[in-house]
């Protein structure tokens, strides 16, 4: 199927190219008009960023000039210092990677097994079941808040982790995007002649799944992070101020009675730096993710 | 590949004769409860944190329910009926769709804008789009607190502009209609980008010889656009709108952190469907009501769902051919990625 279209796709290029050019000639680059666009988009995509830079850089008196400043100042590990005085940085910041990372394995790992089971093997209900999945996706696990917090109580596990990580071990998003991926890329020949072999069920999950998987299973966890990371509501609600994630965490710089905005925009900045590593790293699949449609988070 | 096609049919006639060895019944219950193995985990867990927590919500809002005190007496509906009648319901109602209706519609425009410009042969084409996405990665809490900063109505940005052009300074927060502005521009300023990044995936699949016959028959850039673009990616479109709905109906963060002293405002001007949820539950301590209202938001949700659905359905019938299109070209760019 993917070969015949990749084939087809070769040909009309093929075919098209000299028409096209002769169509839009040396002008089929866009002109200034375009990259100035672009630019003025950036600006006002990064223009916040830079600005919280600079106030996060200077102290309180820098938000009080008609004009703002351009530049950064020089007080930026003064309020770095303040950040981590007032609030227990380094304990957030573990906490979040740990409640992300555990969020992000589970998700990954649970979404392939099903995904491959709906998208591979025949069993009886798979269809039905299958539907179940894709009508659950709408169900936002916001609206579940109060008893799953009573949950959490009863157990005794308000203010630990493990009551952050919970609800969100499966995603029946997840399913249905390995579901997706899965269907396409590996032939059911590979898994009859596996099978034929001599393989398990399980050992051809591993051998020719698996590495199928793999690049769906990047996007899918590199997603499943950043939703975890930035989630605010759920760990607002069962972590307590000495145990928070970061975002709890620096909500209480702002939630004080006076708000030095300085110490609050420096915050903001540290806990963007993780995320803005994340970025430089895997920036490509980011976007490839989110051009194949992922969903919001 | 030719013995490994043998071996099988080989063995097949004497296995036949004979009664199944436990290697073969071990096989076959292998074949039968394997895919059922493989999506228990995610059904049992499913269940325990998604399905019973929607249905428990619904007994808890059938009851006088308090945070500390627990379960009360069986009051049936009555919540319902209260919910419906308190004005603060209908208001955090108002504020939830006016903030969604002021994200999602400039967002939608720009970011088609935005893909439109992207969709053409750029030079650096990686880093533009990394650029536009580059406020995706910062989280709400953090957009919360710089904007909040921004929109300051003593020392803010936009107010020290706008004083410095001889404007009156507007009250971004004490004021109904300024505080949405404020609140879905934080939504606009981290999304606007990621849309346009799916938009642009769906502008991508559009065939090029239909713009270049359209060029030759006249038709200029923009008439292009509205004639071809457009309706190519409606079903996107489609997508990216039910997406913003059912986030756009559940913010919380944003409001919450622009004035986090307050439930949403000092007269509640800004206080979200989810925000009043939130108050209902941990500052009144009302579990009962806020759980009526959390299945009231869900209903809205449903609804807002089933409208999506129809609309998208007489949609999909008149653009039904891009639409295959575009499914087909997605799982050539998947095919392409993985290699």
């Amino acid at each position: 199927m993917t070969v015949i279209d990749r084939t087809q796709t070769a040909d009309r290029t093929a075919r098209s190219l000299p028409l096209r050019r002769k169509l839009f000639g040396n002008g089929h680059r866009p002109g200034f008009l375009t990259y100035g666009l672009l630019f003025a988009f950036f600006l006002a995509s990064a223009y916040p960023l830079w600005w919280s830079v600079i106030i996060g850089s200077r102290s309180n008196s820098a938000l009080a000039g008609t004009w703002p400043p351009l530049l950064p100042g020089g007080n930026f590990w003064t309020n770095v210092g303040e950040v981590f005085d007032t609030i227990p940085f380094w304990l957030a910041l573990g906490n979040s990677v740990l409640i992300s990372g555990i969020i992000t394995v589970s998700v990954v790992t649970f979404s392939t097994l099903a995904g491959y089971s709906f998208a591979k093997l025949r069993f009886k209900g798979r269809n039905g079941l299958m539907v179940a999945v894709i009508a659950t996706m709408a169900i936002p696990t916001q609206l579940g808040i109060i008893p799953l917090f009573m949950m959490m109580r009863t157990l005794g596990w308000t203010g630990e982790i493990g009551a952050v990580v919970i609800p969100t071990l499966v995603t029946a998003f997840g399913v249905f995007f390995m579901r997706q991926y899965l269907v396409d890329v590996i032939p059911d020949e590979l898994i009859e002649s596996a099978r034929m072999d001599g393989a398990s069920m399980i050992s051809t999950f591993w051998h020719v799944a698996l590495p199928a998987a793999r690049p769906a299973m990047a996007i899918l966890g590199l997603f499943t992070f950043m939703t975890a990371w930035t989630d605010f509501l759920w760990p607002l609600l069962v972590l307590d101020a000495g145990n928070p994630t970061l975002q709890t965490a620096l909500s209480q710089l702002q939630a004080a009675r006076y708000v030095d905005y300085s110490i609050v925009l420096t915050g903001a900045i540290l806990a963007t730096l993780p995320l803005l590593a994340l970025f430089v790293v895997a920036g490509r699949q980011l976007i490839s993710g989110i051009m194949q449609g992922a969903v919001k988070g | 590949m030719t013995t490994t096609l043998n071996r099988p049919a080989a063995g097949a006639p004497a296995a036949s004769k004979t009664a199944p060895t436990f290697r073969q019944r071990l096989n076959v219950f292998d074949v039968k409860a394997s895919p059922y193995l493989y999506i228990a985990p995610f059904f049992l867990l499913f269940g325990l944190v998604g399905l019973f927590p929607l249905g428990y919500t619904f007994v808890v809002s059938l009851f006088d329910w308090h945070l500390l005190k627990g379960q009360g007496e069986f009051v049936g509906l009555r919540n319902f009926v209260e919910v419906l009648q308190d004005r603060f319901f209908w208001n955090s109602l108002f504020n939830t769709v006016s903030i969604f209706l002021l994200s999602t519609i400039p967002q939608l425009v720009v970011a088609t804008g935005i893909a439109a410009v992207l969709d053409q042969n750029l030079r650096a084409k990686t880093f533009w789009r990394m650029s536009i996405l580059l406020p995706y990665i910062v989280t709400p809490v953090a957009v919360a607190m710089i904007f909040a900063n921004m929109f300051g109505e003593q020392y803010g940005l936009i107010n020290n502009i706008l004083a410095s052009m001889g404007i009156d300074r507007i009250m971004w927060m004490n004021e109904t209609l300024p505080s949405h502005i404020a609140i879905a521009t934080m939504v606009n300023w981290r999304w606007t980008g990621y849309n346009a990044l799916i938009l642009l995936a769906a502008m991508q699949a559009v065939p090029r010889d239909i713009y270049e016959s359209a060029a030759i028959d006249g038709a200029g850039p923009f008439r292009r656009f509205f004639s071809i673009t457009l309706p190519s990616i409606r079903p996107t479109m489609i997508f990216v709108v039910i997406t913003a709905t059912i986030g756009g109906l559940q913010i919380f963060t944003e409001p919450k952190l622009y004035d986090p002293r307050s439930a949403g405002g000092t007269a509640r001007q800004f206080q979200t469907t989810v925000l009043y949820l939130w108050e209902m539950a941990f500052q009144r301590q009302n579990f009962g009501k806020a759980a009526t209202i959390a299945w009231l938001l869900f209903l809205i949700i449903v609804l807002f769902g089933i409208v999506n659905w129809l609309i998208s359905r007489r949609i999909a019938t008149t653009g039904d051919a891009p639409a295959n299109r575009r499914l087909r070209r997605a799982g050539l760019t998947t095919t392409r990625s993985g290699k």
